[in-house]
């Protein structure tokens, strides 16, 4: 009895290893060209992790039917392994390991989030695997000296010192009074530096520095101080549960700022979920469908915005626009190395000059994509709140409506 | 920054209220929780997902077109059942072993009822809008969200009925037996199975009430429970378990103390004060308890 049950195992044993190693990719099979990635399907970034594989498969299957990658005068089609990483950075990792090791996966493309990217970058690192990332801006990914890690984005602490620019701007060119409130996490800290590097090119005063805690839902002290010191310019950056709050606590404290700049306005649905109390707030933005970026593949944004709402049934946000231009970076460099060797499509990458519909894309030493600007739009309404708008007011270049500045006072609005 | 205070002392009396119907919110969690540890000698560290559970109730009215300040009475119906459901579950397994398995359990609830929530209400943060409007003070200096004022009014209330409710009717007095001591309620025909079951509803019921209020006042999201799981942990072992006025003064302290760190010390350190203040009462306590100790001796 006891030598059948050890048969039984055994044999069990063996198929479970045949099937796990017929399953196995190699990097190309056949005319696919397999790339691996892990996304936050279930856990607290599942809705970004959602926008993040509907960019990606967006773009695989936009670039496969106008003709697929051209490899030594062979046509490929690109054809993505996921797998969820539940939000989890050491999941993330495993999971980096796993595509690598058992799946033979060659080429990455990037998680949601700075987080996950900070742990599968080491693994990616170690193996020589390239990786095309879309959502991960922290800037301490592009301080480490990564060769095969590469970001279409542009890093953190470049997503508000526009506003301070601007700020200066309106003000005549004078030193402006800064107010600010981050989030104590590497992102929201990444956007601070920023902030103060922009504060001291401009001889401009931070007179609030507050470091909001992870679980802090209450701004009601930070905005009190504002009330009481009367800033210029009012920054925050806490994520979406950052920026909901601090409009909501704003609207109902009813402090007036000449100026609002935060992060992460359109993740939060801020319009739609603050209605008219969220006018006026300028947001840093990645991407914005009105930008005049073009490519052969999606033609312009607005054209992006479309084929986006058609299959998927929202507008996409830019953490899915950037998630495709990852797919069109790939291929261009594919093509360009024009083979499938990760050193030579690794320097491929490196010396990626192209513009997408997303914006430019062209690689600094660190990975990070430097040629591209942030973008800030207004958040604008009708009279009565039903509809609002995003309408890009910076840089100037790419303005398509002129910014409404200073704030109306609340008792006026 | 430090010397704000001096330049616009207005910002105390803000601070102040703004700490008080923070506090008297997690004082009725507290209160709940309390309730419940005293009763069946359980440490729920799922408090804080049933209270983003209530305060999801209370959402999915404002979505559906009914203002979500009804959310107060509908919330604390449905979560009773849940937290009845919850008892016959799982709790009753768990209430006469030690604290550490209670502990065990309720933890692993808290995980699944994170996840749930994330896969059936999504990953957004989340706002419900009362519109209540702001009432303005000494030249507008200093505001207050009516929706949180409303939010303290029903936290009030509620502790009220219920203190009222524990006094005169006769499921109060069976769970202040039961409390007091389990078997001998038992033997005297006290159906103490019943009274727990109730009793693990009406703090859930507590917390749907909390949550419908965090709904239109703060932000909502199925990772953000356990913030309000530890504050209720910390108010309950500083004012002592039932104890309702102890609770009520402690969780308005914590508040009011808090918001002042903030002004004071700044943002960065408002946590780090709470919790140092919490050691030092620890300290305290048992210094003073080892003392009466001696004396007995």
């Amino acid at each position: 009895m006891k030598i059948r049950n050890i048969i039984i195992t055994l044999v069990s044993a063996i198929a479970l290893l045949i099937s796990a190693s017929t399953v196995s990719f190699a990097k190309v099979v056949g005319d696919k060209i397999v790339l691996g990635a892990a996304v936050s399907l279930t856990g607290k970034y599942s809705s970004n992790g959602v926008h993040t594989q509907n960019g990606y498969n967006l773009a695989v299957e936009r670039i496969n039917s106008m003709g697929g990658v051209t490899v030594g005068g062979k046509s490929y089609k690109f054809e993505i392994i996921y797998y969820d990483d539940e939000s989890n950075s050491g999941r993330a990792a495993q999971l980096a390991e796993r595509l690598i090791k058992q799946d033979g996966v060659q080429f990455m493309l990037g998680p949601y989030s700075s987080g996950l990217t900070k742990a599968m970058a080491p693994v990616t690192e170690k193996y020589g695997i390239p990786m095309v990332e879309a959502n991960g801006a922290s800037r301490s990914l592009f301080t480490k000296g990564y060769k095969y890690l590469f970001a279409v984005l542009a890093p953190a602490n470049l997503y508000l010192d526009v506003a301070i620019d601007l700020a200066v701007e309106k003000n005549g060119g004078k030193p402006v009074k800064i107010a600010m409130a981050f989030e104590q996490d590497a992102f929201s800290q990444d956007v601070r530096l920023g902030i103060v590097d922009a504060a001291k090119r401009t001889k401009s005063k931070i007179i609030i520095d507050d470091k909001l805690p992870k679980e802090l839902n209450d701004m009601a002290a930070t905005l009190s101080k504002v009330k009481a010191v009367k800033p210029d310019v009012l920054v925050v950056s806490g994520h979406t549960k950052g920026a909901l709050t601090a409009v909501r606590q704003i609207s109902e404290m009813k402090v007036d700022v000449p100026m609002l700049a935060m992060t992460h306005c359109d993740a939060a649905k801020l319009s739609k979920q603050h209605g008219k109390a969220s006018e006026y707030a300028l947001c840093a933005s990645q991407w914005h469908k009105s930008l005049s970026y073009k490519d052969k593949f999606f033609g312009g944004g607005m054209k992006y915005a479309g084929d986006f709402n058609a299959k998927f049934g929202y507008e996409p946000p830019y953490q899915a626009a950037e998630s495709s231009a990852a797919l069109l970076v790939f291929k261009d460099a594919f093509e360009r190395a024009n083979s499938f060797d990760t050193k030579k499509v690794r320097d491929a990458l490196a010396a990626t000059d192209m513009q997408t519909f997303y914006g430019n894309i062209k690689f600094a030493e660190g990975g990070q994509n430097v040629s591209k600007p942030m973008v800030l739009f207004q958040v604008s309404c009708n009279d009565d709140g039903s509809k609002c708008e995003n309408k890009v007011v910076a840089p100037t270049k790419w303005a398509s409506a002129e910014l409404v500045h200073p704030i109306p006072s609340w008792s006026k609005r | 920054m430090d010397f704000l205070i001096f330049q616009a002392p207005m910002l105390m009396v803000q601070a102040s209220m703004d700490g008080i119907l923070l506090g008297i919110l997690f004082a009725l969690i507290a209160y709940g929780m309390a309730l419940q540890w005293g009763v069946m000698n359980i440490i729920n560290i799922a408090q804080g997902e049933l209270v983003i559970m209530g305060g999801y109730i209370a959402y999915f009215m404002y979505l559906s077109g009914i203002h979500p300040a009804f959310g107060i009475i509908v919330s604390p119906i449905i979560m009773y059942c849940v937290g009845w459901g919850m008892y016959k579950l799982v709790i009753n397994k768990v209430v006469d072993k030690d604290l550490f398995t209670s502990i065990l359990a309720t933890f692993g609830i808290s995980i699944l009822a994170q996840q749930l929530m994330n896969f059936a209400f999504g990953a957004d943060v989340v706002v419900a809008q009362s519109n209540f409007g702001t009432t303005m003070l000494f030249d507008n200096m200093v505001t207050i969200p009516n929706a949180k004022i409303f939010s303290g009014a029903v936290c009030v209330i509620s502790a009220i009925i219920l203190v009222v409710y524990m006094r005169k009717s006769k499921l109060g007095r069976a769970i202040r037996a039961t409390a007091q001591n389990a078997r001998a309620a038992k033997i005297l025909g006290v159906d103490t199975e019943k009274v727990y079951a109730a009793t693990f509803g009406i703090n859930a019921a507590l917390c749907g009430i909390a949550g419908a209020c965090i709904a239109i006042t703060f932000t909502l999201h199925p990772y953000t429970g356990l913030p309000y799981t530890v504050r209720s942990f910390m108010i309950v072992i500083i004012a002592g378990l039932g104890n309702l006025p102890a609770v009520a003064i402690s969780g308005m302290g914590l508040g009011v103390f808090e918001e002042w760190a903030d002004y004071l010390l700044g943002t960065e350190f408002r946590i780090a004060a709470v919790f140092s203040l919490l050691v030092i009462i620890l300290v305290y306590r048992r210094f003073k308890l080892s003392r009466k100790r001696e004396y007995l001796k």
